[in-house]
């Protein structure tokens, strides 16, 4: 293996692994904010669940952050396709990202019930909304985008915010609103005590249950799909142009990784179980944390799966095959790899570090009494 | 409008909707970690209101920052996808070390800031403080080197087998003088915001009679600060003069609306109105010497005017017009070693032979007058540059003069005394912020046409989206930050009201 490849392999991993740190750690706070409505009756019980997360979510939220300067870095043409081409959906998606930040922080600063069933209803779509649009996302890049390339490399998309919304894409949104709902749901179970604590079980059982038929109805409509299977290509170590090869779309591709390399079935298994073990460890109402942890396995699994049904595409294009993104035509140079890799090496350790470390000061279920003591410093 | 026009328009405002909330994020996150540090050393509790107070303040302000950042990295794809597939090879990189290295910092820490009072010892919560605040100007630090190569591409080359340039040399990227300069002058620049605000603030205390002993605490700080921040800003503005005079002639020529080279030392237009039609200046006010001097450090170094930068553009147009005749001949034959030569002689003025693609497409086949109009592109809007700088070097000045003004009070205890001047610091308020977006104004604007100077046109770098999507996103853009504009100003003034609360309402 050479150098190069090497490193596209590797990015194509780090990438992975910081939409599974995205989804994992801002999952239970988008989570946690789509069940503010139902789990959280009263003003004070939805302070409680607000401040479960609020010392969090800005520190999860640079997991996506950094994922999309990630893509930026590594995979140039993938950020410049996928941002661009889904133009009013990432609006959409912003939109509902930057109604987060105020919610929390301004949510509780005046006593108004108007103003704060207003913030509870922005929060709440600031969650549901990413969930659903992410999902969404994803349905879309399996099936392919209708884009092409120039040959100065310049892209056309010639998609709609509509055509985004296609039945198997929905069924995916669905999939990771389910998914992340059951997250947010274990975390609650954690960080709460008494009637929020019951209703969030409750609601995770259900979510856990959920993901896992949705999930299953979803591949095994994928195994019907058009999927993308590489003819010919420069070489894993040729030069990043997305022009030099040939993709033909071929119905079960999609499944044809599973079928070649059998230890891949271990994302979707472990997606499938993870969820059902989150359930049953919620019903019977011990290991909490344990759930919280299979409920983490499990959304890795469900975007190891979705990763691995594409590998080695990135973004294929139903348009013009041809065009589409591989790990092997869509990447930086290797230099700029190459420094990525170090740097990411030395600095992702610390932040792992210093994450644990606040997540461990601030330990504990959060009670209303702790808001009665703290009314201005709580959100 | 086209898609340039609106996507510009666009980038512009939100960058200059972001950079409200930047400055201050970086002065109040310093200013914070200083009265916790005094709150530390001397343990008077005091000092901790002040920390919870004007963290109050950090953090609504702080809220939108992050909102409104999150719109600029997205924006890079939305907007600017050629771009972004032209150069994130290198452009890419510290923006991803900036969430890397500094978001996670900022973001983790400042949850600890407001929540872990209690949990944490002082000075457990002090070094919370102090990484937000290394963690904010870590950021400008990133997002500035990323800036800096916008205007001095250093470090980069073309491969015609990927159509996009790549880093040669990531040392040359990561230690661009001009990027280091910006940076310091930036971070300078918001750490006179956020003096300026706590001095505000403060003196409205003052005038009403409230809170005395916390406002002059706060402004003592605040003014010490800001003095020496308002000291680095303009020293380190004229360092960059210097940056800007040894890479962007055509920008400093332009700020200064020099239009034709003089004899070395060059003199400096105070004032004058440029007119573009005529290439002079009426009414010009000049004092000799001191242009040559800030541009080149020397009596001897001619300052280059604009007509003679745009002749010189002329010639680098038709050396990019060789290259990028060469680069068609290489795609289909990369063998081809008479070819290679001519595009290794002349890759560094392709991007220059970009600049016709807005006459014609084929680029080889331009007419000496499609040369000369797109040599004349390069000339960005002389007069908007010329004022703006102006304005901004004199608030650089009057923030020297108030801190100084107040430094002086309040090292004699005597900030009370006189009233007038209170006022002075009240009305303030708002100049800070006004300089540092016309600082982006004279370094985005005299970074016209070119998003990456000498690389990239800016009429290029648009994504190819509908025109009507984008006026979808701006009007989006325009409501929403419109409405958080509102919510943040009127819960910044009810705060401020407010005042501090009392002690007693707080458990320790």
């Amino acid at each position: 293996m050479s150098e190069y490849e090497f490193l596209r392999l590797l990015w194509w991993a780090v990438l992975g692994v910081l939409l599974i740190g995205f989804a994992v750690t801002d999952g239970f706070d988008l989570g946690s904010a789509i069940l503010l409505p139902f789990v959280g009756r009263t003003d004070m019980e939805r302070r409680v669940v607000i401040n479960t997360i609020g010392p969090f979510w800005e520190g999860n939220q640079v997991w996506f952050i950094l994922g999309g300067g990630a893509i930026f870095a590594a995979w140039p043409p993938l950020y410049a396709v996928a941002f661009s081409g889904f133009y009013l959906a990432m609006l959409l998606l912003l939109c509902a990202l930057i109604l987060r930040p105020v919610g929390f922080k301004y949510r509780s600063k005046l006593d108004s019930p108007r103003w704060r069933t207003t913030w509870d209803t922005a929060l709440f779509l600031g969650g549901l909304v990413p969930a659903l649009v992410f999902g969404v996302a994803f349905g879309n890049v399996l099936r392919g985008v209708p884009f092409r390339f120039d040959d100065t490399l310049r892209m056309t998309y010639t998609g709609t915010l509509f055509g985004l919304f296609n039945p198997f894409a929905l069924l995916c949104g669905l999939v990771s609103v389910a998914m992340l709902t059951m997250h947010g749901a274990a975390w609650l179970v954690c960080k709460t005590e008494g009637a929020i604590r019951r209703r969030s079980r409750r609601a995770g059982v259900f979510a856990a249950l959920a993901l896992v038929a949705l999930f299953l109805a979803g591949g095994i409509w994928a195994a019907t799909l058009d999927g993308y299977t590489l003819k010919s290509f420069a070489g894993m170590d040729a030069p990043s142009n997305p022009l030099t090869k040939q993709v033909i779309r071929q119905p079960g591709a999609l499944l044809a990784n599973y079928s070649a390399m059998r230890w891949t079935m271990l994302a979707p298994a472990v997606g499938v179980f993870g969820a059902v073990l989150a359930a049953l460890l919620s019903i019977a109402g011990r290991f909490r944390v344990l759930a919280f942890v299979t409920s983490g396995l499990s959304i890795t699994g469900v975007i190891a799966t979705a990763g691995l049904s594409l590998f080695p595409f990135l973004l294929p294009s139903s348009l013009d095959p041809n065009s589409s993104l591989t790990v092997w035509d869509a990447s930086s140079s290797a230099t700029t790899l190459l420094v990525m890799s170090v740097v990411t090496a030395i600095l992702l350790p610390i932040v792992l570090v210093y994450t644990a470390w606040v997540y461990r000061v601030l330990r504990g279920p959060v009670t209303e009494a702790d808001i009665e003591d703290d009314p201005h410093t709580t959100y | 409008m086209d898609v340039v026009q609106l996507s510009r328009l666009q980038f512009g405002l939100t960058a200059m909707y972001h950079f409200l909330f930047v400055p201050l994020t970086l002065g109040l996150s310093v200013l914070l970690a200083i009265m916790e540090s005094i709150y530390v050393t001397t343990g008077r509790t005091v000092w901790r209101d002040m920390v919870r107070f004007w963290g109050t303040l950090f953090g609504i302000n702080f809220a939108l920052g992050v909102a409104t950042g999150l719109t600029m990295e997205f924006e890079f794809g939305t907007n600017w996808a050629y771009y972004a597939q032209y150069v994130g090879d290198i452009f890419g990189a510290p923006l991803a070390i900036e969430g890397l290295m500094a978001f996670f910092l900022e973001a983790t820490f400042i949850g600890l800031f407001f929540f872990g009072w209690k949990r944490l010892t002082q000075v457990q919560h002090l070094f919370a403080t102090v990484m937000v605040a290394l963690g904010t100007n870590l950021s400008a630090l990133w997002i500035l080197i990323a800036n800096g190569w916008m205007q001095n591409p250093v470090g980069a080359r073309f491969n015609i087998a990927t159509m996009r340039m790549e880093v040669t040399d990531f040392y040359a990227v990561l230690f661009n003088p001009v990027a280091q300069q910006k940076f310091v002058h930036t971070v300078s620049a918001g750490y006179v915001t956020g003096s300026m605000f706590v001095l505000s603030v403060g003196a409205f205390y003052l005038l009403r009679g409230r809170h005395r002993g916390l406002a002059i605490r706060s402004m003592t700080v605040a003014a010490s600060f800001g003095l020496a921040s308002a000291l680095s800003v303009v020293v380190l503005g004229d360092e960059s003069g210097y940056t800007i005079g040894l890479n962007q002639k055509m920008k400093i020529a332009a700020i200064e609306a020099m239009w034709r080279t003089e004899p070395a030392p060059a003199s400096f237009t105070v004032i004058g109105i440029p007119d573009i039609g005529t290439h002079t200046t009426i009414g010009a006010i000049r004092v000799p010497w001191v242009l040559g001097l800030i541009a080149t450090r020397s009596l001897n170094t001619e300052v280059a005017g604009i007509d003679n930068l745009v002749s010189d553009a002329k010639q680098r147009i038709k050396g990019g017009m060789i290259a990028y005749g060469a680069m068609q001949t290489l795609r289909g034959h990369p063998d081809d070693a008479v070819a290679r030569a001519a595009f290794d002689a002349h890759a560094n003025d392709l991007g220059y032979a970009l600049l016709l693609k807005r006459y014609t497409p084929n680029v080889t086949d331009a007419s000496e007058d499609q040369i000369l109009a797109a040599a004349e592109d390069t000339i960005p809007p002389v007069l908007p540059l010329f004022v703006t700088f102006r304005v901004m070097v004199v608030l650089g000045l009057y923030f020297i003069a108030l801190f100084a003004a107040m430094f002086v009070l309040a090292s004699r205890r005597q900030l009370e005394r006189h009233r007038w001047l209170l006022r002075v610091c009240l009305w303030s308020l708002p100049l800070p912020w006004v300089a540092a977006e016309l600082g982006w104004v004279v370094a985005e604007v005299g970074r016209q046409p070119w998003t990456i100077d000498g690389v990239l046109p800016t009429f290029l770098s648009v994504s190819s989206v509908p025109v009507s999507n984008v006026w979808i996103s701006l009007a989006a853009f325009v409501l929403l930050y419109s409405v958080l504009a509102v919510v943040e100003v009127y819960l910044m003034v009810r705060t401020i009201r407010h005042g501090p609360h009392a002690p007693a309402q707080r458990a320790a």
